[in-house]
């Protein structure tokens, strides 16, 4: 077993340890901020050194390919970010700060080997890792209306957590009783063996169950909006944008084996696709709070990533893979905004970004850039991303849902271009600017850049998908 | 090469240049100390990108109807998407139509833009690369980027700088063009499963089934028609118009209306001919329609801006007719149309636009009688009015007269009806310019208003040019459009011959 292979988790561990040991004395916040941050950034770039590597660990159940250790360098670039935008931390009270790192660490670590793992146990594992540190971080919000929500929120999570975690387990012990292994690599043929028997369906639904849970796809969405609104707004930039990865990583492996159920499973996946994206694109035109309608948007979205594994082919998992790469990117830059925009971690109305634009002209340029870009315009990563799923599965024949897409990428840009409206929008009382620490101008800068280089140049991005999927399809 | 694409051999990639100059000017704009140098530096680089486009129009082969100065490029392999750019016939007048005028909404805009002037010449200049573009893709999805990405800046430049109902004007402009242009990319996606490619030539003429094209037609239609906007479609253009800086309102009504007359040229005509012929008659009656409401609703007007907003429906409504009545004269006037409009329409907003500024209204009857205070101003109005009717001697009536010609060869009773529509432009043209020359009775005072400007009377001077060079000489312009009208002539005239042979085999088994 050589260890080297998990270099990146281990000092993910140990920062996690790190954090531990300084939460055990009475630290200032900023010096854990930046010694976490740091971490991250180390951490990042261990994980792009270790881009090549390959290999399997502990009992084959862990494998690290150019797939996982893609989702690993996104999942970590993706919280160096938000770490270095989510600097004054408003929304989490002060006294448990440093703890708010140390599960945020915890979860990214489970989310982190979660793409790595290929046995159905080890899967159960990590995910209920990144999930259990999540379940602590949502009610861990400094509630200055007194309402509570957060509390309700974190219930809430749990229970429905919990829920699809059994569904999951229960639809794993039956791919283990028709295939007599918890190894993927060993499920794939058995299965392909078996054929399309209503049991192997079921099963390999039940196990998506679990994923769904954590993208948001229609029949496990209820959880998304009201979690979105009860945490804090940091834990919400990090819920809304990087377990999602995970998500679609384990939903890529386990799709993967349905092949020879192929037909089946797709047109699930096809209806649960296309219900996603109108329950959440039609709720999300009424919702004043601007992290509901993100968390409506959000069950849209997930519908949509759901239209690059309802081909079953390679091509269609790449792009599936870049589009919630874009998505993640997009989100943190709204997100970005408003996690500013909010004075003391409140919650921000859509009318509460009234006159953005002249309070600071960067937030309100980065907002327009996030909002048009999940709104699917070009030249931004969105199009981009829509314009490939939707190629994609008209390629293979799903003309139908393509059309009902395409309809509903317009109800989205209603409420999209309603937000950056309101930025637009000079307001009566006219509010004092804000001002914007110089690493969020950077971050939000960087966030712009991305936004564009990807949707402009999505070639090379592509490609590296292109072959991380052919890393684990054998 | 492809063999649609003769490719550039001036030594520099002019298309490329052309497209990303005013970009890389946006980029640098945020670096100049001061407002008024982003002004004067706006302008140097719209006069530059004009000068450079010249060269299109020196080294332009009329003799052929291949896409000139063709570069190609591979872009996203993966999908077979290229990087393709070309100008023919077609696309060149409104390429040369879309350079001259940026910097003259430049100057429009040098006194109007008090406020956050970099951010404003900044959208100016990312308009220009994307409405260049559009013009010059030959690559299907290269042209949907530009073609979205436009609504972009245009919605800032409304949504930040226009009138009292910005917002609501911007946000119902946006979500007019974007809903039709949804369906525009399900189509694409569909040609290019039946082609494999997304170039634009290679699709052209490729005889698709009956029922295909049908459908493509449908969703190209709906996306143009709303750009255009014909008839039913229109709602959104006056107040866009109205709420609009006058930079805005210039490039609305000259080049991004004639975005979607350009794509019925380009896409409708040629890839889904069959199509085309078959719901001819409808397109050409809502044509008609569109003539007859633009030119009653304009006569109902009292706002300046609004007359001549609507007044474009009526003008658009000529050039959809030209289109769609499938002869040289027809196209060619059409296409002549296109060029005249964005003259006389960008110039009419202009001057709309001058006396805004100097008495902060619209309204007809606050402008009444400034034709004694401004006697330089009422020549160019008067001018560019007598344009806008189709006076001959002008650029309106060399257009006008083409169309109708050509839609009395093709129907005489479909063009006895759009007779009353030249009318009505005469009239609501005579009603305006009557009250702003002399007015009446009850003028306003208007002894404090100054007469133009020497840079008032620069940015309108060219386009008076333009008016009469191509209403008195319209034979360099129709040189350049000759061959490659021709060849789209011969496109749809190859699907006529196949339905009637279609409709042949069915009669004899």
């Amino acid at each position: 077993m050589k260890m080297a292979l998990f270099l990146p988790e281990l000092f993910l561990l140990f920062s996690c340890l790190v954090v531990f040991l300084l939460s055990l004395g009475n630290p200032a916040p900023r010096r854990v901020r930046n010694i976490t941050t740091g971490l991250v950034v180390i951490s990042v770039l261990a994980c792009y050194l270790s881009l090549d590597m390959n290999g399997e660990l502990f009992y084959r159940a862990y494998r690290i390919d150019l797939f996982s250790q893609l989702f690993k360098l996104l999942i970590l670039g993706g919280l160096a970010l938000l770490l270095l935008f989510s600097t004054e931390l408003k929304g989490i009270r002060e006294n448990t700060r440093t703890e708010y790192y140390l599960f945020l660490l915890l979860s990214t670590l489970g989310l982190v080997m979660l793409v790595s793992c290929v046995e159905l146990l080890s899967i159960v594992v990590a995910l209920e890792l990144s999930s259990f540190a999540l379940y602590i971080l949502v009610p861990m919000r400094d509630d200055h209306a007194g309402l509570r929500t957060q509390m309700e929120a974190g219930i809430k999570y749990i229970l429905f957590g919990v829920v699809a975690t059994g569904v999951m387990l229960f639809g794993m012990s039956y791919l283990f009783g028709l295939t007599g292994s918890t190894y993927l690599n060993e499920i794939v043929p058995a299965i392909a063996n078996i054929g399309p028997t209503p049991a192997v369906v079921v099963g390999l639904l039940m196990v998506m169950g679990g994923f769904f849970f954590k993208l948001g796809v229609l029949p496990f969405h209820f959880w998304l909006p009201d979690i979105y609104q009860g945490a804090s707004n940091e834990t919400t930039t990090f819920i809304a944008a990087i377990p999602k990865l995970g998500a679609v990583a384990l939903l890529i492996r386990v799709t993967g084996m349905a092949e020879p159920a192929g037909d089946s499973v797709a047109s699930v996946l096809a209806v649960l696709a296309v219900c996603s994206m109108f329950y959440g694109n039609l709720s999300a035109l009424v919702q004043k709070d601007i992290k509901r309608m993100l968390g409506f948007s959000a069950i849209a979205h997930a519908g949509f990533v759901i239209l690059g594994m309802i081909t079953l082919k390679e091509s269609g998992y790449a792009f599936a893979i870049y589009y919630i790469t874009g998505y993640m990117v997009m989100n943190l830059a709204c997100f970005l905004v408003i996690c500013k925009v909010s004075s003391q971690g409140e919650n921000i109305l859509v009318s509460d970004l009234t006159g953005l634009y002249k309070r600071s002209p960067i937030l309100s340029l980065t907002l327009t850039v996030g909002m048009f870009a999940l709104a699917g315009i070009p030249p931004f990563v969105g199009f981009m991303g829509k314009f490939m799923l939707l190629t994609n599965a008209l390629e293979n024949g799903f003309l139908t849902v393509v059309i009902l897409a395409a309809l509903n990428t317009a109800i989205a840009i209603y409420y999209y271009l309603s937000v950056v409206r309101v930025s637009f929008c000079t307001d009566q009382e006219e509010r004092g600017p804000l001002t914007v620490d110089f690493s969020t101008k950077l971050v939000s800068l960087a966030l712009m850049l991305i936004i564009i280089a990807m949707g402009v140049a999505p070639a090379g991005m592509v490609e590296i998908a292109q072959s991380a999927v052919k890393s684990i399809m054998m | 090469m492809q063999d649609f694409l003769i490719m550039n051999s001036l030594g520099f990639p002019i298309l490329s240049v052309l497209i990303f100059l005013p970009l890389a000017g946006s980029m640098l704009l945020f670096l100049l100390p001061s407002d008024g140098g982003a002004k004067f530096w706006t302008l140097l680089v719209t006069l530059v990108t004009a000068a450079i486009s010249l060269i299109l129009y020196r080294d332009f082969n009329t003799g052929t109807a291949m896409f000139q100065f063709g570069e190609h490029h591979a872009w996203i392999p993966m999908l077979k998407i290229n990087y393709t750019l070309g100008v023919d016939g077609i696309s060149l007048l409104l390429v040369l139509m879309t350079t001259l005028l940026m910097p003259l909404c430049v100057l429009g805009s040098w006194r109007y833009i008090k406020t956050r002037v970099r951010p404003f010449m900044f959208c100016l200049l990312i308009m220009e690369t994307s409405m260049l573009g559009v013009f010059m893709a030959l690559d299907f999805v290269l042209f949907y980027i530009l073609w979205e990405a436009m609504l972009i800046p245009m919605y800032l430049l409304i949504a930040i700088w226009g009138g009292p109902r910005k917002v609501y004007a911007s946000i119902k402009f946006f979500l007019y063009t974007l809903a039709g242009s949804v369906m525009l990319l399900v189509a694409i996606i569909a040609l290019y499963l039946e082609n494999g490619t997304f170039s634009i030539p290679m699709m052209m003429g490729n005889g698709y089934s009956s029922a295909f094209q049908f459908w493509v037609f449908l969703a190209f239609f709906l996306a143009f028609a709303i750009k255009v906007p014909m008839f039913p479609f229109h709602t959104w253009l006056p107040a866009a118009h109205v709420e609009a800086p006058t930079a805005g309102s210039v490039i609305l009504a000259s080049v991004l209306l004639k975005m979607g007359t350009y794509g019925f040229l380009r896409f409708c005509l040629p890839i889904t001919p069959e199509a085309s012929l078959a719901l001819m008659p409808y397109v050409l009656w809502l044509s008609v329609a569109g003539i007859l409401y633009g030119g009653f609703t304009a006569l109902a007007q009292q706002d300046m801006k609004k007359l001549i907003a609507y007044s474009s429906v009526g003008h658009m409504g000529f050039i959809t007719l030209g289109i769609f009545v499938f002869n040289t004269q027809g196209i060619e006037g059409a296409l002549l149309q296109m060029i005249n409009h964005g003259v006389t329409t960008g110039a009419l907003f202009l001057c709309v636009g001058m006396i805004y500024e100097r008495t902060h209204s619209r309204e007809l009857a606050v402008a009444a009688g400034v034709g004694q205070y401004m006697p330089v101003y009422v020549t160019f109005l008067a001018f560019f009015s007598l344009s806008s009717l189709a006076f001959p001697g002008t650029n309106g009536f060399v257009g006008e007269f083409l169309i109708l010609a050509g839609a009395f060869t093709h129907n005489k009773i479909l063009a006895a009806c759009t007779i009353p529509g030249a009318l009505l432009a005469a009239a609501y043209m005579f009603r305006m310019l009557q009250r702003v020359a002399w007015g009446g009775v009850n003028n306003p005072d208007q002894s404090h208003l100054s007469d133009l400007s020497a840079r008032e009377i620069l940015t309108l001077a060219p386009l008076l040019l333009f008016v009469f060079w191509i209403g008195l000489a319209p034979k360099p312009f129709m040189d350049i459009m000759h061959t490659s009208v021709a060849h789209l002539i011969g496109q749809v005239e190859v699907a006529k011959i196949q339905q009637s042979a279609a409709m042949l085999a069915t009669l004899v088994p």
